[in-house]
């Protein structure tokens, strides 16, 4: 019934789906395997892309010819770029999207790719010859044959559901969970773990008082995430922030000894940074109110998202202690808050490409890997699925870099670190945040993508002349003088001091109180000039004038940790003879196996003195 | 212990004719190589930590007496096994030893070999393996406290304190922009100024204490000027009690530069003697003033060296054109047993030390004076130093990030500028103590903010 696929992708999320579109838009056949067709990219928690540090990765994603930026632009009901006062590294755009379109443009978009198929079952388990992956079993007791396997079984992997007391079985809310793989991959020597993440309740938004909550608008003139041609968000659809009070902590409070997470019936370790309302009235009892954010599910449904409620306690009270809120009093609930816990596999069990270092040609993207979070998942499906395609096609390995994408980091930490509680992507996490910005996310990565066949010619093409246009611009900026009598008024009204003699643009741009398009009022003939370039164009080109001597210094230390970098360590190299190692630097790095100098010296547990005996038997 | 790891021998006691002499042998086959020439117990089966005595033989030959002390691996300095061979002190006898071992398989260490084996085997950190080498360097007492402090961490310790307060501050920052969408608390601007006007204090001192440690580990510089065959040589040499630098008659025997290195109470002093500064006739020669000056400038005393043959007017503008703001001049009055009486009550004027460098007479005092004027009694030895150059330089380099985030508050820059220069200054600590990681950051965030919708 079916043929030999290069490529099984078992899941259809944000990491199954960008998987199976890499490695199908690279050439291989592959065969995406899901239990609902239905739920195809659904969105199980908060329906939003992007935000801090996420968002930067949804546009290395767009740059890369992968999906997710598409789709979300396509499926926008309100665009923010967050941090904008803030400097660039930290402008993070953040979109609320339609749940229900969201899922239906992925489904259109890999229907339309070619070289994917779809089948609904359950993989049951993996089939192996030797070390080496062959295929999948299903529940219908299929034998599907594959070269490669790339799983992302995202919460489904034994997912177990906790409302209050009760608790059952299930991948997400409405929907069975998946049983044998772990337990079969644990047989095959990986070590497995237990998580948790929660959600909030739902809620009919026609049983709200808005006019008790503050407004809460999207961006006047909104970006988008793409560097395609796809068009931004013409209508948006309003957001809105209330709080909660004491009187709603003292009724959670009641639901305490109910509580999976304090009575010990969760073991999974749970986000710190996405804390359930009950963990945030009990770990910080000193504040009075927590922000919560009401958000649309879609263009055309009432249900809204009680986000920073996230919870388990018992239906009944989680009903009692939502009508506490201003504006809930009359609310009606549509589903109720649960968490739920998962099996994932200590991504440290993986190689820098995703691949398994137990199984050949198995890979682990997303939830599975211990990360949080749509686009965390997104990435790596995207990579596991490149890497997959290449090692068959025998192409090189596509490793990214801590200093040249966010995926970089989060790939790095989890695979270099590993991860004991469900991993974020933050931009402290980027030690080289200043060059990883959303602006020049295809910079960055368009020529990487272009080698490998993600994105055509034309698509590099746009980048280059972007990266000309702009040096072209900044050329221009440093070269045109300006008078007195042309700027100071202009000065003076952006609050800055007037200059006493002839000066170049430059001069004014690089004052914080001055931006790009003040310089066009106050002469002609730059708006003229100015006129003949894009709005992207000219951001860049306002960017490196303001920054240009921050993005430098940060360069510098790039380069300088590059020996460390590219300083290649055989993975067969063997850590058991160095008896000068510590023996927990010695346990770790010959787990690890890492590929350089640079990732040796991240593993925790692997101090300076390490290195330098690593740096001195290495070298001789 | 590694095996990659051959075994070594060096003299560990100062080359030349002493008491006694230690020779010492790290390595896996220390012990074997040494009891196949050593005539008493069978030191494979003696216990770490003893002492015996017995005799070296080449041969039949016995070349010596000597107490042999074993450290069995990992109970020693190299964490290898570790074997000392105390014999006399002659150069002839210690020279056979060595070379009778070297037969048996022993290799000839390297400068600093067993401490970089020590290090690579784990028993040092890379800033205390730094402390002794200067341990092993150190020419006087006061060197010899400051790398001993260092080596029991104080130095890691009180980093570790301003490390942590850094952290703290680095995390409110980053809270501001991972969370800044949140109901978050800000990092009070005036706080985080006087954050780092207290940070800043504490590196000043560590930054000013490397300029006294560096002085103490390489010694006191004290310039000495005089016209030629004024004696500064005699005084050196009266100074160092031994016949080290070369004395005569003929002016400008001395070479070009010439640096002594004599300790004095405890006090390692390092005496400058350079071409440039000589004094002839009535002007200080042209040749290499600027880098005169230069010298002068660093020096912590210049010593004026006349004798009685100089005219009193000259030396009183000598002793003007030689001044220095802040380094303190001392006049010394070489050869006084020639000077006249009338020449004397002259010259008490101007309140010279009267020596004989010859006679050594007045050396004792001329030693309390150099020592008092100097000004060292002020340090402290048992405040934290910093006498390692690569320290200072990431303390200042600390401080210089710290200065620019000062700065960038003053010009009111967005916090992902501040916390570039916070993590740099982070930095470079971390290049003293080890590694500060994001992890650490997060950390406390999570500890110490509700965060997360």
């Amino acid at each position: 019934m079916f043929k030999k696929y290069d490529i099984i992708v078992v899941g259809a999320g944000h990491a199954g789906c960008e998987a199976a579109a890499a490695a199908a838009n690279l050439g291989s056949s592959v065969l995406l395997i899901t239990m609902n067709m239905g739920t195809i990219a659904q969105m199980s928690c908060n329906p939003a892309m992007g935000g801090v540090a996420k968002g930067q990765i949804v546009r290395e994603i767009d740059a890369m010819g992968g999906y997710s930026g598409i789709v979300t632009d396509k499926s926008t009901i309100q665009f923010r770029m967050l941090n904008k006062s803030k400097g660039p590294a930290m402008w993070s755009p953040r979109a609320q999207t339609d749940r229900l379109r969201f899922a239906e443009e992925w489904r259109l978009m890999l229907e339309q790719t070619k070289n994917v198929d779809f089948w609904q079952d359950t993989v049951t388990s993996i089939l192996t010859k030797g070390n080496t992956i062959n295929g999948v079993k299903t529940s219908l007791g299929i034998e599907i044959k594959a070269n490669a396997v790339i799983l992302t079984n995202g919460t489904f992997l034994n997912g177990l559901i906790h409302i209050g007391e009760k608790q059952f079985g299930g991948g997400r809310s409405a929907e069975r969970s998946a049983t044998g793989i772990t337990e079969q991959l644990r047989e095959l020597g990986f070590e497995s773990g237990r998580m948790k993440t929660g959600t909030p309740p739902r809620v009919d938004g026609r049983s709200l008082d808005y006019t008790k909550m503050e407004e809460q608008w999207g961006d006047e003139n909104p970006s988008k995430f793409s560097f395609t041609n796809t068009e931004p968000s013409k209508l948006q659809r309003c957001c809105w922030v209330t709080y909660t009070n004491t009187a709603v902590h003292e009724t959670l409070k009641e639901g305490f000894e109910k509580s999976p997470m304090f009575t010990g019936r969760i073991k999974g370790l749970g986000p710190r940074y996405c804390p359930s309302i009950e963990d945030k009235i009990n770990r910080f009892a000193e504040r009075d109110r927590h922000q919560i954010f009401v958000e649309p599910e879609g263009w055309n449904t009432v249900e809204i998202y009680v986000n920073g409620f996230s919870t388990s306690l018992p239906e009944d009270i989680q009903y009692r202690a939502l009508v506490k809120i201003p504006g809930f009093e009359h609310a009606k609930m549509f589903r109720p808050g649960y968490a739920i816990e998962y099996d994932y596999f200590p991504p440290t069990q993986l190689s820098l490409t995703l691949e398994t270092k137990n199984i050949e040609n198995l890979y682990f993207a997303g939830q599975i890997n211990g990360t949080t979070g749509y686009e965390e998942a997104a990435s790596q499906g995207f990579i596991a699925g490149i890497n997959a395609h290449q090692k068959l096609k025998d192409q090189h390995e596509l490793i990214m870099q801590r200093s040249n994408s966010y995926i970089g980091v989060l790939i790095d930490d989890l695979v270099t670190k590993g991860t004991d509680e469900p991993y974020r992507m933050f931009t402290s996490r980027a030690e080289h945040r200043l060059l990883l910005r959303q602006d020049n996310a295809d910079i960055r990565l368009s020529p990487i993508a272009h080698e490998l066949g993600l994105i055509s010619t034309s698509r590099l093409e746009v980048v280059e002349n972007k990266i000309k246009q702009s040096a072209e611009l900044v050329n221009f900026i440093k070269n045109t003088s300006v008078e007195p009598a042309q700027a100071n008024t202009m000065l003076a009204n952006l609050g800055t001091s007037p200059i006493p003699h002839k000066v170049k643009l430059i001069n004014l741009l690089s004052r914080p109180q001055v931006s790009i398009n003040d310089l066009r009022t106050y002469n002609e003939e730059v708006n003229k000039k100015f006129e003949t370039y894009s709005t992207e164009t000219l951001e860049q080109a306002e960017i490196i004038v303001k920054y240009e001597s921050y993005f430098e210094k940060e360069l510098e230390i790039v380069n300088k940790m590059k020996k460390f970098e590219d300083h290649y360590i055989n993975p067969a190299f063997d850590y058991g003879t160095l008896e000068s190692l510590s023996t927990e630097a010695r346990e770790k790095l010959s787990k690890i196996k890492p590929r350089t100098l640079g990732q040796a010296s991240r593993i925790s547990g692997v101090s300076p003195s390490d290195i330098t005996v690593l740096m001195v038997h290495i070298n001789s | 212990m590694s095996p990659t790891f051959d075994t070594i021998i060096a003299l560990a006691t100062p080359s030349g004719t002493g008491a006694i002499a230690v020779i010492r042998l790290s390595g896996p086959e220390a012990i074997s190589i040494a009891n196949k020439v050593f005539r008493g117990k069978d030191l494979e089966k003696q216990a770490s930590h003893t002492i015996h005595f017995g005799t070296i033989r080449d041969g039949e030959i016995i070349l010596d007496e000597v107490l042999v002390s074993l450290f069995i691996a990992p109970h020693s300095y190299t964490k290898e096994n570790v074997l000392e061979i105390s014999t006399h002190g002659s150069k002839y006898i210690i020279e056979s030893i060595i070379k009778l071992l070297i037969g048996e398989g022993a290799r000839p260490a390297n400068p600093g070999e067993f401490t970089l084996r020590a290090f690579l085997n784990g028993g040092l950190d890379l800033s205390q393996a730094e402390a002794v080498a200067d341990l092993i360097a150190s020419g006087s007492k006061a060197a010899h406290q400051l790398a001993m402090q260092q080596m029991r961490g104080g130095f890691s310790n009180e980093l570790k304190k301003l490390r942590e307060q850094l952290i703290y501050f680095a995390s409110m920052i980053e809270l501001e922009l991972d969370f800044g969408d949140e109901d978050v608390e800000f990092a009070n601007r005036d706080d985080l100024k006087n954050l780092i006007f207290q940070l800043n204090k504490a590196l000043d001192r560590l930054i000013n204490s490397f300029e006294q440690g560096n002085v103490m580990k390489n010694g006191v510089p004290v310039v000495i000027v005089g016209k030629p065959n004024v004696g500064k040589s005699t005084l050196l040499n009266a100074l160092l009690n031994e016949d080290r630098a070369i004395v005569s008659e003929i002016a400008g025997t001395t070479r070009d530069t010439i640096e002594d290195e004599i300790s004095i109470k405890g006090i390692l002093f390092r005496f400058i003697d350079t071409a440039g500064i000589r004094i002839t006739q009535d002007v200080i020669e042209a040749k290499g003033v600027e880098k005169t000056l230069e010298k002068m400038k660093q020096a912590k005393l210049i010593m004026y060296l006349v004798d009685p043959f100089q005219e009193f007017k000259e030396i009183e503008l000598h002793l003007q054109e030689i001044a220095v703001p802040d380094v303190p001049l001392m006049l010394v009055m070489n050869k006084s047993d020639l000077l006249t009486n009338e020449k004397k009550i002259e010259f008490n004027s101007i309140n010279p030390l009267y020596i004989s460098a010859m006679n050594l007479a007045g050396i004792e005092e001329l030693k309390d004076e150099i020592v008092h004027k100097v000004n060292l009694h002020n340090i402290n030895t048992d405040d934290v130093l910093v006498s390692n150059i690569r320290h200072a330089e990431a303390l200042q380099k600390t401080q210089d990030a710290l200065e620019r985030v000062l700065e960038g508050l003053d010009r009111r820059v967005t916090s992902d500028f501040l916390a570039t220069d916070i993590k740099q200054a982070l930095y470079y600590l971390g290049e003293i103590t080890g590694e500060v990681t994001t992890d650490d950051l997060l950390k406390t965030i999570f500890s110490k903010f509700c965060i997360g919708k």
